[in-house]
């Protein structure tokens, strides 16, 4: 085992979890970063992004809406709805991991998908473990993300003509790859195919952006139908 | 300042304030579950809908091309379980090859 692994007294198969995540995650940076300069941010801006976002959807998100001409603040919007998912994992994460101060706003940066997954998923074997693997994996993700997207943005700079490269299909194929494992019922489908149909159809008519914001208003509405309002 | 900027630090700050906020709140505040749903969901109608802003419009039009067969090449891909890059640069080089042939 390495080095830090000894040091931090982590256990070989934390740290290979919480590596192998953040090495796998950390490299879509690349597309990341390809995809916020085919859309018309600078590299610095994609960095910033990486750097202080730090949350793989949302940024997808914000580039994405500017990119279809959309405004500052539909691009906000709609990153920020997708960031509220954050905020629960923190609310998961909190009386785990009961840092305060400096650490919890540390902690807070790198509350996402991976680390918050990671951490649960080391829970069976002990609370030390658990708190390890969320920050092995926050910290992980965090370093090769911003390595990535530095990578990423810089070659699509390189590119010219995106499209050549194959750029503008590359950026919804990243979309779906987020939105494919979270299709888990028939009614989680039929919600997808339903807010594709309708942004799609919308989009003449709406103001670029808020085809995408209006389909949160479906979901909103879907889940709080019913219980079980997702499997109809 | 332009629409770029206000975009990268109002996204950021919201980003960290969601964040932060959820380490701060009681958790019984937000542990009905139709908050639950509901933020299960909310990914879910955006990511499609974004899917298909992406692949079928350009600038308020709806639009038909080489990116239909990128998206298709994904789905294959995601159908057969492929890693996520897998995912990405397939599609990429499909819909690069269409492109570059039309």
């Amino acid at each position: 085992m390495s080095k830090v692994s000894r040091r931090l007294n982590v256990s070989s198969t934390t740290f290979r979890d919480s590596f192998s995540v953040s090495f796998t995650v950390g490299a879509y940076g690349i597309a990341f970063g390809a995809a916020a300069v085919a859309n018309g941010f600078t590299v610095l801006q994609s960095c910033l992004l990486s750097l202080l976002t730090f949350s793989g959807a949302s940024q997808f998100a914000v580039v994405g809406v500017l990119g279809a001409g959309g405004t500052a603040l539909s691009g906000i919007a709609t990153a920020s709805l997708l960031g509220i998912r954050n905020g629960l994992y923190g609310v998961i994460m909190a009386p785990r991991l009961k840092v305060k101060g400096l650490k919890r706003i540390v902690a807070a940066q790198v509350t996402i998908d991976e680390s918050t997954g990671v951490a649960l998923g080391q829970e069976v074997r002990s609370e030390d473990a658990m708190r390890q693997g969320f920050w092995l994996t926050g910290f992980g993700v965090f370093l090769f993300w911003n390595l990535f997207t530095l990578a990423g943005a810089l070659g699509a700079q390189a590119m010219g003509d995106i499209r050549a490269w194959g750029l503008d299909s590359a950026v919804p194929a990243a979309f779906l790859g987020l939105l494919w494992p979270r299709l888990k019922s028939n009614g989680d489908r039929a919600l997808a195919i339903g807010c594709a149909a309708f942004a799609i159809a919308m989009t003449p008519i709406l103001p670029a952006g808020m085809p995408i914001i209006a389909t949160a208003f479906i979901a909103i509405a879907v889940g709080l139908q019913k219980p079980g309002g997702s499997n109809e | 300042m332009n629409k770029y900027w206000i975009a990268v630090l109002g996204t950021s700050a919201i980003a960290f304030l969601l964040k932060y906020s959820g380490h701060s709140v009681p958790a019984k505040w937000l542990s009905h579950p139709k908050i639950q749903r509901v933020n299960a969901l909310i990914p879910i109608a955006l990511l499609s809908a974004l899917v298909a802003v992406q692949s079928f419009t350009e600038k308020s039009k709806l639009m038909i091309d080489h990116r239909l067969l990128g998206l298709s090449v994904a789905i294959i891909a995601l159908f057969l379980k492929a890693p996520f890059p897998v995912v990405v640069l397939s599609a990429a080089l499909s819909s690069a090859l269409l492109y570059n042939l039309t």
